[in-house]
């Protein structure tokens, strides 16, 4: 008798625990898609009021309460991209110093170090990056820079204007060193999982360690590296607090990267604190956050697709 | 003691002093504007030692605290900029002052020390329109005839974050500048034509030491403490006036208090002495408090501060308001709350 008994509180264990994880599941959907009807609803009136060209425009006038999300979403754009820009060649350096080149007594610190740099809260990022990376850009490396390259012809404009330090160039450097720890390991990883066979066989043919990582490891690791760097940029997209310390938050474009702007996180961090319900730009600002979410969502969406093979494993 | 009662008592044990601590001392919520917050901090420390009412308030911005206020999750709300005679009828809230405070100019200029340089409105409404760019134009030479101004760049710096601040510098430009009042107007947060955002009076000023050529505003208890370079301003009555004690309490003056909701405008007073830039920040309590008890709580703890909160305040480098004025409040609450 007993075992039976048990074997009956077993099964229905079994069902209670089938349930509640189901349940756990179903939660983190319903909490999804309630977050992005939230933030739908809430920004409607923003919608209604300037229509599509709510995306495109790049008015931010809260006097005049004429709002648009071009400015922050053209600041959030070029901060991640120049982000992105910046952090792959050094996370692939660091990958392949870490797979191909790095005694086996160095790895393990290396990588750890790399790791460690993911868990620092982004307020440090951005009061480093206020106190110490804004006033050496705007004392030392922006100077130059203005100076010498600001009068090229053609890419000049880009690197003209005052050098005040902070602006999307600064945001885009701070965000790159936060999303590095993410790239470089996603690339590591994967660049470990290629059959030592296939490397074997190419340094048997003659082939240089350079020659190996070309021919063989990136091949065959490319959608994977490419699902790492989307990751980066989901997270690049969304950082506010860093990028609110060094962008220098101006509602304008500027055509140099050194020129002050905003991205969407940023400016509603920045304006929610004075925003009344039932205005419009409460409503905005929520509109803002719903594309924000579009944008990370269609950009992890991409990462989970090219990473697919290598979830499975 | 088996384990049920044990767990009662524990919990009776628990709740018990608790009860007891509230019926000691009176707590108030509040919840609005972040630039009276080190004064109202001082005052609920002091109050509490006096008359035991504990006062929790939370610096979330004025716009947070309006919202709050409206729908009653705090006891009052603070804002610096004061809403209009009919948000307050809509809303059923009363708006009294509790303290001034002022704004000064900062500026990084190589060579230049605090109180030297001199400027006037209109001059500064240019320099955050983008109109002048360099510290040697020619307007601004001409009032600083004994200073060696550099061919430097103007780095204007404003706060990025919506803030009271905001609201009273756009609304001395817009009394100073007709061109600043069509073009950009007055808000808690505009659109800057020129310069660059920071956030806070932290970040403003951090902005102003990292940039040469830099000129930013900040409360003036901020630009004390941290020695940052003031300018002086040409006032209404046209004298240049260094930001000083003296010059803020002339402004407070001069001020006509008797308009609805104590909206003064103490902005660009015509007093020979007066800083152009003082401005109060407010509380709004409602008129048809749910708890009344809570609402005289607050009263009680305002009536105090206005009797003994004045050197506290100054101390801070706030500005306590007139005495006149602090009467006015009192009957205006006397009006409301005769029930």
């Amino acid at each position: 008798m007993p075992p039976k008994a048990a074997r009956r509180s077993g099964r229905l264990g079994d069902k209670v625990f089938a349930l509640l994880c189901q349940a756990a599941g179903i939660f983190v959907l319903i909490l999804l898609g309630a977050l992005i009807i939230e933030l739908f609803i809430a920004g409607l009136p923003a919608f209604r009021a300037f229509g599509l060209a709510f995306v495109t425009s790049t008015d931010w006038d809260p006097v005049r309460e004429l709002f648009g999300a071009g400015v922050s979403i053209y600041g959030t754009i070029v901060t991640a991209m120049l982000a992105i820009t910046m952090a792959v060649p050094l996370a692939f350096g660091i990958a392949f110093f870490l797979t191909e080149l790095a005694p086996p007594w160095m790895r393990r610190p290396v990588g750890t170090a790399i790791e460690l740099l993911a868990a620092v809260p982004s307020i440090i990022y951005g009061m480093w990056g206020f106190f110490v990376i804004a006033p050496a850009f705007a004392q030392h490396v922006q100077p130059w820079i203005i100076d010498n390259i600001g009068e090229l012809p053609l890419i000049g404009f880009l690197f003209q204007g005052p050098p005040f330090g902070t602006g999307l160039f600064t945001a885009a450097f701070i965000l790159a060193i936060m999303i590095l720890p993410f790239i470089a390991a996603t690339m590591r990883d994967v660049f470990m999982q290629v059959p030592p066979v296939f490397k074997e066989s190419a340094y048997g043919l003659g082939a240089t360690t350079w020659e190996v990582m070309k021919g063989v490891v990136i091949p065959y690791t490319r959608v994977s590296v490419v699902g790492g760097i989307m990751l980066g940029l989901g997270r690049a997209l969304g950082e506010t607090m860093a990028v609110t310390f060094v962008i220098g938050n101006a509602n304008r474009i500027s055509a140099s990267l050194f020129g002050p702007g905003n991205t969407i996180a940023s400016l509603v961090a920045l304006e929610f604190g004075e925003s009344e319900i039932g205005s419009l730009k409460l409503a905005s600002l929520l509109a803002l956050g719903f594309i924000l979410f579009l944008l990370s969502f269609a950009v992890l969406a991409t990462s989970r697709y090219l990473l697919r093979s290598r979830l499975k494993v | 003691m088996d384990r049920r009662s044990f767990l009662l008592g524990a919990s009776a044990a628990l709740t018990l002093p608790a009860l007891g601590a509230q019926a000691q001392a009176a707590q108030i919520t509040g919840a609005g504007a972040t630039f009276p917050n080190p004064v109202y901090q001082k005052w609920a420390e002091a109050a509490r030692a006096a008359i035991g009412i504990q006062v929790n308030y939370q610096s979330v911005g004025s716009g947070a605290g309006i919202n709050q206020i409206r729908n009653r999750t705090v006891d009052f709300g603070a804002t610096d900029a004061p809403l209009r005679a009919e948000q307050l009828t809509e809303g059923n809230l009363l708006q009294f002052p509790t303290v001034m405070g002022s704004l000064v100019a900062i500026v990084n200029i190589p060579g230049i020390q605090d109180d030297a340089l001199r400027l006037t409105g209109p001059i500064l409404a240019d320099i955050f329109l983008g109109k002048i760019t360099r510290w040697n134009d020619a307007q601004i030479t001409a009032i600083n005839p004994g200073l060696a101004l550099p061919n430097l760049a103007i780095a204007p710096a404003y706060r990025a974050d919506g803030s009271g601040t905001t609201f009273v510098w756009t609304s001395y430009l817009a009394a100073v500048s007709q061109e600043w009042k069509d073009r950009v107007g007055t808000g808690t947060s505009v659109r800057f034509p020129a310069g660059t955002g920071a956030r806070g009076n932290e970040g403003v000023a951090g902005t102003v030491r990292n940039v040469r050529g830099a000129i930013g505003y900040v409360e003036n208890a901020y630009a004390m403490t941290n020695r940052l370079a003031a300018t002086q301003l040409r006032n209404k009555a046209g004298n240049f006036i260094k930001a000083d004690h003296k010059a803020f309490m002339s402004a407070a003056a001069a001020a006509d208090w008797s308009v609805p909701g104590f909206a003064a405008n103490v902005i660009d007073q015509a007093g020979p002495e007066s800083w152009p830039i003082v401005a109060p920040t407010f509380i709004l309590i409602p008129t048809n408090p749910t708890d009344a008890a809570r609402s005289a709580s607050v009263r009680r703890f305002f009536d105090w501060c206005f009797a003994n909160g004045s050197q506290l305040a100054t101390d801070l480098e706030y500005i306590p308001l007139p005495e006149s004025v602090h009467n006015a409040v009192r009957a205006a609450w006397r009006q409301s709350f005769s029930a």
